[in-house]
């Protein structure tokens, strides 16, 4: 098995990473920062599978579709972020709060 | 009234039980392996459509085969994207109310050093749009950029002109998903198909679009750091 | 093809309208209606085409599918297309009353780019280019739900924003093993190409899994009844009526061209919890004190029903499962543009103090209760048709169990729609001043209403648009 595989495997490693995280942790921006853990994890599955062929150039197609999910993490991140802020000077508190606050 | 952050509750309600961690650890293990293994047993050979772009490479315009692949070959899922960015803005601003963090003076190391770094993040920004048409770079490497700029000089104090922050702002905000719009529909209106450019005028298109990109992609992320809709003028 | 790209035009349009409601926010609501009325003609220019010339396909670019894009109009996108071009009209009528000044300006941007996430995503033929408008609607929908403001609706959306993510993650993660088993993104040559393989199984797995919750099938429903039921009326109503359907849609392609021979043994467990989901969400309907929340249980109830097709497999199922659909999205809608408006006059949502809604609101009670009967799946509404086709293809393949979910899921409908009509009729002490409800408000409410009666009075003309293209495979009509 080729060093292109490892990458990958990482890649996979990394997106169990983030979903224990973002199961496990309460506060909001380990939340926000465990997908993006995860989405790195699917970047790097799908750029490091592009290089499987030897010799030829990679495969161009992964890399503009990392690009684009690069530019929609990065929206929805900072759309998370804001709406933490708001939901922390609302509640208090950056969690999501099982009990309802009447 | 309103707490700040409590620490208490936070361990309290913040508790996850043992045996469930260690139950989720097993299942999880168990969805990485499978995910590893399902990995490993892909064929060694990329099946992948690398050859396709490199035949078509020569009409499409750019001689980067990913630029090419983003604004020509799978344009339709950039025009979308930049679609996604505005949706991410609209939706920041309409939280509304976070908060500006207070005023303090930038000191003299951040107010210099914003003076002579922002500068040269414009022309690196220029060159990585220019370069991206044959070598890596392009609008999205080039609007990082031009964001980095704007958040430099947000963190530096500076802030938008309130004559500005209206519907000059907008417009800014609006050119990457404007002009990519505008091009397919004329596209669409001399007959072609959406977004399928003549390849004698493909470069100069792509180029056309791509510097409207980098323009709304910087302006949009520093807005997105800003956190809230800027003050605007009576413009409004 | 030389004839107009009406597809085309109905993603271009709101994204067009998005940016004018965007540039010139004291006219976003005009702006808005004007754009609505474009979108329902680009549905109508593509329903008359794809009827007269079959399913359509058109190359993005000019490319065609391993390189570029395709978009792919057939019956069932065709479907889908319309459906969503009655609710948003019916939606953006609604909102044009419901929203102050300051609200609109927000709302309206918005809802265009939903709008257009929702047509691009039904015309998508490439699963990549799913995941972008999955996104776009996604993060739309969350901004959409924060507008409401408050405790309530902020977590709402934080909690949706989350499990929107990492849907959209897991099915991204097996888009990345199905392009690099296959080398290609089209739905129809992965359908071409397709051989089972641990890394198809994997990305089936994943993309499933991923879709399922943001489609909150039972028991992945937690975040759905607090998003939906904080959201401003209207946003809730857009929300159960046809965001959710999207990412269904979504699953309901792929199990049918690109893991057809795979997905066997999963239907039964999909079947499964979709029968779960109708007993849970109908009981948990029951049990709420809040009209909003009772919609919202309902909505996972009615979920449900789309996936006991899964089991039963055949041209009927699908066909009852798609009917159920459609006229969930529009009696749905009418469900809560009809407690906006409760809500809107009242101040409050508290089932047991409904006032004389019926004396008060007639209008909104009327849409409340003709939604409810298509909900409860009585004749002559869409919902009848719908379960009817379930019946039979349940007893035509001898899974008669599956009837026993639909008949008592249809006795609890029937039983949290006759506790809220119930209510509107007898007095209770008045807690809040009561406040005007513009009539284009209540109209909306009642028109998509009837026409969720009227889709049990027309059944053949939807079924017959079904076969175009033949999105349930080959087997004949019946």
């Amino acid at each position: 098995m080729s060093h292109v595989f490892l990458y990958a495997l990482v890649g996979t490693g990394l997106f169990t990473l983030g979903l224990y995280a973002l199961i496990v942790h309460t506060h909001l921006l380990r939340k926000i920062l465990a997908i993006n853990v995860m989405g790195s994890g699917v970047f790097l599955v799908l750029v490091a599978l592009a290089a499987r062929a030897r010799g030829a150039a990679p495969d161009p197609v992964p890399h503009a579709m990392v690009i684009t999910g690069i530019v929609v993490a990065v929206s929805a991140t900072a759309l998370a972020l804001a709406l933490m802020v708001r939901v922390r000077a609302e509640t208090g508190r950056a969690e999501l709060s099982e009990e309802r606050p009447e | 009234m309103k707490k700040t952050m409590n620490p208490k509750s936070m361990t309290e309600s913040g508790k996850i039980r043992t045996p469930f961690r260690l139950l989720l650890m097993v299942l999880l293990s168990a969805l990485a392996a499978g995910l590893g293994y399902a990995v490993s047993t892909l064929s060694s050979q990329s099946p992948g459509s690398g050859e396709w772009v490199a035949a078509n490479l020569e009409t499409s315009g750019v001689s980067n085969p990913v630029t090419a692949v983003l604004l020509n070959f799978r344009s339709y899922d950039t025009l979308l994207e930049m679609g996604v960015l505005l949706v991410a803005l609209l939706g920041v601003w309409s939280l509304g109310g976070i908060p500006e963090q207070r005023e303090s003076s930038p000191g003299p190391v951040l107010d210099t050093l914003s003076r002579l770094l922002v500068p040269v993040l414009i022309l690196v920004a220029g060159y990585l749009l220019w370069v991206g048409a044959h070598a890596p770079g392009g609008a999205f490497q080039a609007g990082s950029v031009l964001g980095a700029a704007g958040v430099l000089l947000l963190l530096a104090g500076w802030r938008l002109d309130a004559r500005f922050a209206g519907l000059p702002l907008r417009i800014t905000l609006t050119t990457g998903l404007g002009v990519f719009v505008v091009v397919g529909a004329v596209l669409m209106l001399v007959g072609r198909r959406l977004l399928e450019y003549p390849p004698s005028f493909a470069g100069a298109l792509i180029l056309l679009i791509e510097a409207a990109a980098t323009l709304s992609i910087g302006m949009t992320l520093a807005a997105l750091f800003l956190g809230s809709r800027p003050e605007a003028g009576p413009d409004r | 093809m030389a004839a107009i790209p009406w597809g085309v035009m109905a993603i271009l349009l709101p994204l067009a309208g998005a940016m004018a409601c965007f540039l010139s926010p004291r006219r976003a609501s005009p702006l808005g209606l004007i754009t609505a009325l474009g979108v329902v003609a680009c549905a109508a220019g593509l329903g008359w085409q794809v009827a007269e010339q079959g399913a359509q396909r058109y190359a993005i670019g000019g490319w065609g599918a391993p390189l570029g894009i395709d978009l792919y109009a057939d019956g069932l996108s065709l479907l889908m297309l319309m459906v969503t071009a009655v609710v948003g009209l019916g939606i953006s009528v609604y909102s044009s009353g419901y929203f102050n000044r300051e609200k609109a300006v927000n709302f309206w941007p918005l809802w265009m780019f939903l709008w257009s996430a929702l047509n691009a995503l039904f015309l998508s033929a490439d699963i990549f280019n799913l995941y972008v408008t999955l996104e776009l609607l996604g993060l739309a929908a969350v901004a959409l739900v924060a507008l409401a403001g408050g405790a309530d609706a902020l977590t709402g959306a934080m909690r949706y924003l989350l499990v929107s993510l990492l849907g959209s993650l897991a099915y991204l993660l097996g888009v990345a093993l199905l392009y690099h088993s296959f080398g290609c993104l089209d739905i129809a040559l992965l359908a071409e190409r397709m051989e089972p393989s641990p890394a198809v199984m994997a990305a089936m797995g994943l993309m499933s899994a991923g879709l399922l919750l943001k489609t909150a099938l039972f028991p992945l429903h937690f975040w759905l009844p607090p998003a939906h039921a904080s959201a401003p009326a209207p946003v809730s109503a857009l929300l159960s009526a046809l965001v959710v359907k999207a990412s269904f849609y979504i699953l309901l392609r792929l199990w049918l061209d690109v893991f057809p021979v795979t997905a066997a043994g999963l239907g039964q467990l999909l079947g499964l919890l979709g029968a779960a989901a109708v007993l849970w969400g109908g009981l948990q309907a029951l049990r709420q004190t809040r009209l909003k929340m009772l919609i919202a249980y309902s909505t996972v109830a009615q979920l449900g029903y789309l996936f006991l097709a899964f089991p039963l497999g055949s041209n009927v199922a699908w066909q009852g499962a798609l009917y159920l659909l459609l006229s969930h999205a529009l009696a749905k809608a009418a469900m809560f543009m009809a407690a906006g408006n409760i809500l809107c006059f009242g101040g409050h949502d508290r089932i047991a103090d409904l006032d004389r809604v019926a004396q008060r609101l007639p209008l909104s009670l009327a849409a409340f209760g003709l939604a409810g009967v298509s909900i409860m799946g009585l004749p002559p509404s869409g919902g009848f048709i719908a379960k009817w086709l379930l019946l039979e293809a349940a007893m035509r393949s001898g899974q008669w169990w599956w009837v026993i979910i639909l008949i008592l899921g249809g006795l609890l409908a029937a039983a949290y729609v006759f506790k809220v009509i119930g209510y509107a009729f007898t007095q209770a002490v008045m807690t809040h001043e009561a406040r005007a409800v513009p009539a284009t408000m209540e109209w909306a409410a009642l028109v998509l209403a009837l026409v969720a009666i009227l889709l049990g009075l027309v059944a053949p003309w939807p079924l017959a648009l079904m076969e175009i293209g033949l999105p349930f495979g080959g087997e004949a009509a019946g």
